[in-house]
């Protein structure tokens, strides 16, 4: 996956997640909770959803990395590069 | 102990009344359109296909879940937390109860559940099922999901609820339990106000149809409308329904001061146990509840206007309340008897809660909704009273004794007064 795809991928799991948020206006680089109502229980629905739609495993010590858009993006490039959108 | 004193004579800070409604049901999202439904013999069973199980008939309600919660809220919560967050908001906004200045501590709610967790617990092993059983992909929501005060604590998170909350587990008697337990703590004043009611989300875990199926006891029948039918000698099961209905209840007192409309009052209730079966009934336990409710409200049978049964369309069940009601009711000219399952199923921990609400409107419209589906009545179900296919107008009524019964020989029965 490019990291296009995989921002794509990660809007798509936060409309599961927060189904009632207009994600259109997301800043990339603005902290999530700064801009969406999500809790300590969604960001694990992030990491249980990564984890069994890719198979990407995210240890509790990287969660930092998903602050933000462009923080997780960047932290899941090199873990998601070789896999190819469906 | 307080119980057994009359209510009559009690003081109005230990009498106990109803002073809103809500529910949904298979076939209403409202006390009134319910009330209609059950005066216009509407049904609320349809085909019903689920997964493992497949095809069976179940009572399924279409409430608005966005009414009182938000789309993460549904996603986060459970079936039981929509149902009851609904019906809770729905009692509240009936009560006519100013619930921006209710103090939110003096609130208690208490919901009664035949069961909570078994849906939750299906979907994730379900789910990891798809990834052989990994474990690590089992979700973290499956806790608060399950914890058996769930459909209570969801409640209590729409609604700001800061007094108690939890559910209380009675099999099919805990609709009346959920009732009893709120009028005790508005009597220990342990709060102002009791949300008090049962829910049941039932219809969504494939197990409770498998689990009747294996006992003979679910009940088939080619049109959905007819599957319900107690005291009928073709009778073949229950049908599994899912619902919920919560009542404001409030101490008469603090109900007389603020104006409230009332809609009934608690005025007797008693609850025991068989200790006879697991499964099977035992009537003579169940006349013992009956007549218990009967000594705590100082009413003697003849004075009862409308029995509610508890039957659910099994062989052996029905016969055995009726031999029950026989009991304490054969020689009693004045009662009317009626089931209301045979409109929307067994609505599990909402049933007892759902059939009473079902009948309290009587107190007004004087009206005594019939048993539909009875085409033949079998014999071992006979009684004087029974108010059969066609409703009966133009009844005074007085007293609604509400029958609730479960697994594990468990046993509810609450007798509201016209107040």
């Amino acid at each position: 996956m490019t990291p296009a795809e995989i921002r794509e991928e990660i809007i798509d799991i936060l409309e599961d997640i927060s189904p009632d948020e207009d994600l259109d206006d997301l800043k990339d680089d603005v902290a999530f909770r700064e801009q969406l109502e999500l809790d300590s229980m969604d960001f694990l629905d992030i990491v249980m959803e990564l984890r069994k739609r890719h198979r990407v495993q995210i240890p509790e010590e990287d969660y930092g990395a998903l602050a933000s858009m462009s923080s997780t993006v960047e932290y899941l490039e090199p873990k998601m590069r070789d896999i190819v959108k469906s | 102990m307080i119980a057994p004193n009359l209510a009559s004579q009690l003081p109005d800070d230990q009498r106990i009344v109803i002073t809103g409604v809500g529910l949904t049901s298979p076939n209403g999202n409202d006390w009134q359109s319910y009330r209609e439904a059950l005066l216009e013999k509407r049904s609320g069973v349809q085909p019903y296909e689920i997964r493992y199980f497949g095809k069976t008939l179940a009572g399924i309600c279409d409430f608005d879940t966005r009414r009182y919660q938000t789309k993460k809220d549904v996603r986060r919560g459970t079936r039981a937390g929509s149902v009851g967050v609904y019906a809770a908001n729905e009692a509240l906004q009936h009560s006519g109860l100013d619930w921006e200045n209710v103090d939110k501590s003096r609130v208690g709610i208490y919901v009664g559940v035949t069961e909570h967790g078994n849906v939750e617990t299906e979907n994730e092993i379900y789910v990891i099922k798809g990834f052989d059983y990994d474990t690590s992909c089992w979700s973290h929501h499956h806790n608060p999901r399950t914890v058996a005060n769930n459909p209570a604590g969801e409640i209590a998170l729409n609604l700001g609820v800061t007094g108690p909350h939890y559910t209380i587990g009675a099999a099919c008697a805990a609709g009346n339990a959920g009732l009893i337990q709120g009028a005790q703590m508005l009597r220990l004043n342990e709060c102002d106000v009791a949300i008090a009611g049962g829910t049941s989300e039932s219809i969504h875990t494939f197990g409770i149809f498998a689990s009747f199926n294996s006992q003979n006891a679910l009940a088939r029948h080619e049109d959905p409308t007819k599957a319900s039918r107690p005291f009928d000698v073709a009778r073949s099961g229950i049908v599994v329904a899912e619902g919920g209905c919560l009542y404001t209840l409030e101490r008469l007192s603090d109900a007389k001061k603020r104006g409230a409309e009332i809609y009934g009052e608690l005025v007797g209730y008693a609850m025991n146990t068989d200790a006879t079966d697991f499964v099977l009934p035992n009537p003579e336990r169940q006349a013992q509840c009956v007549e218990l409710a009967l000594k705590r409200a100082g009413l003697e049978p003849d004075q009862i206007d409308i029995v509610s049964t508890h039957a659910t369309g099994t062989s052996s069940g029905d016969a055995q309340e009726c031999a029950a009601l026989r009991s304490v009711f054969g020689d009693c000219e004045n009662v009317r008897i009626n089931n209301t399952k045979s409109y929307i199923g067994h609505a599990m921990g909402a049933a007892g809660a759902l059939e009473l609400a079902g009948n309290l409107p009587a107190f007004r419209d004087g009206i005594v909704h019939p048993t539909i589906n009875v085409d033949e009545l079998d014999e071992s179900c006979k009684l004087p009273g029974l108010v059969l296919n066609d409703a009966q107008e133009g009844r005074k009524v007085d007293y609604i004794l509400n029958n609730s019964f479960g697994m594990l020989g468990i046993n509810s029965v609450v007798i509201i007064g016209r107040v």
